[in-house]
């Protein structure tokens, strides 16, 4: 596919220039120009409001779905417990059922479960779907598709959200494979298009450093994961609701995966969320050695030590110790980041910090647009006279 | 054994820098490198390679210079290279991009294990591999961070929990995506980086023709997600950059940390 600017429409608004995730487009003189690193990816096509940006794409037909009913999530559940997340989707669902005017629905998969339809209609679930077998007991992928296959083609539903857990992330995509539909990942932030009804799925894209709002028009259901602690949930303990059982035929052969063994580790003792005071440290403190003042400053603040995904990666830190997207998220009164340019997966997991105070050599690091305070300054600097003024004050 | 890698060129999003004054990102300049989780991929078909003798493939989709991935992928011990690259693969969304890599490993015809990365760091999304697998109709185990014993029929693999491990059979064959916790990457050989450069190195290019492709079925055409609004993420904090030498921006630092009793 080819885009290109017809010049004549240009009027020259720059909305392309800002919806372009990659910046390649460009004003020359008063019109916009399309430059080599344009991925066709076509996000311009649909800001602008001139018709001015064509592409050689043929118009898609959007099919008529008005025959899918219902805002469903899937109900995850671990020994018989039910994932906390499941129960915050179907607050989240409860808003966008309302604003379709349609039901909410969960769909629980175990064996021996049954108990926990009456937890899950208590927290708005106008139905719940039920299927119950052994080979259902513990999670897999194949089995739990091939379940949740069924009961998507026989039921229709329009929209359904999981958790973006270990098993939501890996469900969700094969899932999304088999019953032909687009799925959006770790979204933030869900809500209904007035106009189109359609489901607008928000999360941080190219890398994080923007956010996208992406929409799923050419499929349904409308499939999106949310990472737990997202959503809230709303309790609705006088709901009534019904339980529709499905029957769910599994042989061992089609599933391919058995599970020999499921091992808890005890929580190592680092309880990040519950921190007053963070020192993390990235890529600026350069090796496990640097590490050594960062913990020095922990040690005079009364604080804990923590990183990026790089000082993990780079073994300057344990995995359990990492903050962001793919670590921990926390919420302490004071956040020193050190040496740490904040990639928004980064920032993502420090956005509810009090206070946060960043040190980098970088001016243009983006750490700096959620300090409070910055120093711009070398680490290895600017980390001894702070430990040494703390010791005096 | 035969292994197919899937490695994606990713821009190194930690390296990613934003203008002080507009907020916008900067894009010049950022490297391009093998995605971090895809290095784990590479590492672990080598290493079963070493094992169990066979031959590792390293598929990539991306534009022509993802080819420097495949290279580099090489000068770590794949034995070949396919780079799935065309004009209409651009703008692909997981539903695409898993149909085009699956039509090219269809195109490969046999194999006995797919190794990828969980998830690419520029999407952060951990689709493809599932997505994948599903599409070919073999099983598959994700976060795995232990590969316990490979055998002909089947395997034994740990897989990462929240709060711990699963210990799984899978029969082969079978896609895998795996976690750093696995191992350890090598460094490409230098020697073997220089012969994936030769003229007569065994890589090859294949464009939507080669994979028996319709273009209105992959890249942004084939996508049934689209990107409708991108936009900066909003800060609600008023930053304040001390000035001064070190020692003056500390002291000020202080002050206002006193200020609010943190210490």
């Amino acid at each position: 596919m080819t885009v290109w600017i017809e010049v004549d429409l240009c009027n020259g608004c720059k909305r392309c220039l800002k919806a372009c995730p990659y910046g390649a487009v460009e004003m020359k003189g008063d019109k916009a120009h399309i430059l080599e690193r344009c991925t066709s990816c076509g996000a311009c096509l649909e800001v602008c409001k001139q018709k001015a940006v064509q592409s050689d794409m043929a118009p898609r037909v959007i099919p008529d779905f008005s025959d899918r009913q219902g805002v469903w999530i899937f109900a995850e559940q671990r020994e018989g417990t039910l994932h906390p997340v499941s129960i915050e989707l179907l607050g989240k669902a409860q808003d966008l059922a309302a604003d379709l005017d349609q039901e909410v629905a969960a769909v629980l998969l175990g064996y021996q479960v049954s108990g926990l339809s009456r937890t899950l209609i208590e927290h708005g679930a106008n139905t719940v779907y039920l299927a119950e077998h052994k080979a259902l007991k513990d999670y897999r992928s194949v089995a739990y598709t091939k379940v949740l296959e069924e009961v998507i083609k026989a039921e229709k539903p329009n929209i359904l959200l999981m958790g973006a857990t270990h098993i939501g992330r890996d469900l969700a995509p094969r899932l999304s494979r088999r019953v032909a539909v687009g799925l959006t990942a770790d979204c933030t932030e869900l809500n209904i298009d007035p106009k189109e009804k359609i489901l607008l799925q928000t999360r941080p894209a190219f890398g994080g450093n923007v956010m996208a709002t992406i929409a799923n028009r050419y499929s349904r259901p409308q499939m999106a994961s949310v990472r737990p602690g997202v959503m809230e949930a709303k309790p609705k303990p006088r709901n009534k609701g019904k339980v529709i059982k499905h029957k769910a035929s599994l042989t061992e052969k089609e599933i391919g995966t058995r599970i020999l063994e499921i091992v808890k580790e005890a929580k190592k003792a680092v309880n990040l969320s519950d921190a007053k005071v963070i020192v993390a440290g990235g890529r600026g403190v350069g090796d496990e050695g640097g590490f050594k003042i960062l913990n020095k400053l922990a040690a005079v603040v009364g604080g804990e030590i923590a990183g990026t995904r790089v000082a993990v990666e780079e073994g300057w830190i344990p995995v359990e110790r990492q903050i962001g997207q793919t670590g921990q998220s926390v919420h302490p009164e004071l956040y020193i980041a050190c040496g740490i340019s904040g990639a928004i997966q980064h920032r993502a997991g420090i956005m509810n910090s009090r206070y946060i105070v960043a040190v980098n050599r970088d001016p243009r690091a983006p750490i700096f647009q959620v300090a409070d305070w910055g120093i711009i300054g070398d680490l290895h600097e600017v980390l001894p006279i702070m430990i040494e003024q703390i010791k005096k004050a | 054994m035969k292994i197919i890698v899937l490695v994606k060129q990713v821009p190194d999003t930690a390296e990613v820098k934003l203008d002080p004054k507009t907020g916008n990102l900067i894009r010049e300049g950022i490297k391009s490198i093998i995605n971090p989780d895809d290095l784990h991929a590479l590492e672990a078909a080598v290493q079963l390679k070493a094992r169990l003798g066979g031959k590792v493939i390293a598929l990539s989709m991306g534009p022509p210079q993802a080819i420097d991935a495949i290279s580099e992928a090489m000068g770590m011990g794949a034995d070949e290279g396919i780079l799935l690259s065309d004009r209409a693969f651009a703008g692909a969304d997981t539903w695409a991009t898993s149909f085009t890599l699956g039509q090219a490993i269809n195109t490969i015809g046999t194999y006995d294990l797919i190794i990828a990365g969980r998830q690419a760091i520029d999407g952060d999304t951990a689709q493809i591999g599932p997505q994948v697998a599903d599409f070919l109709g073999v099983p598959h185990v994700s976060y795995v961070f232990d590969i316990e014993d490979v055998k002909k029929e089947a395997m034994v693999v740990k897989r990462r929990l929240e709060d711990g491990f699963e210990r799984v059979q899978c029969t082969l064959p079978a896609l895998l995506t795996v976690i750093g916790e696995l191992n350890t990457p090598r460094y490409p050989d230098v020697a073997g980086l220089i012969d994936a450069c030769r003229e007569k190195a065994p890589i090859k290019a294949w464009n939507a023709a080669d994979i028996g492709v319709h273009t209105k079925d992959v890249g942004l055409e084939g996508s049934l997600t689209q990107v409708i609004k991108t936009f900066a993420p909003k800060s609600q904090k008023q930053s304040e950059i001390l000035e001064g030498t070190a020692k003056e921006t500390v002291n000020t630092l202080i002050g206002k940390l006193k200020e609010i009793n943190l210490i």
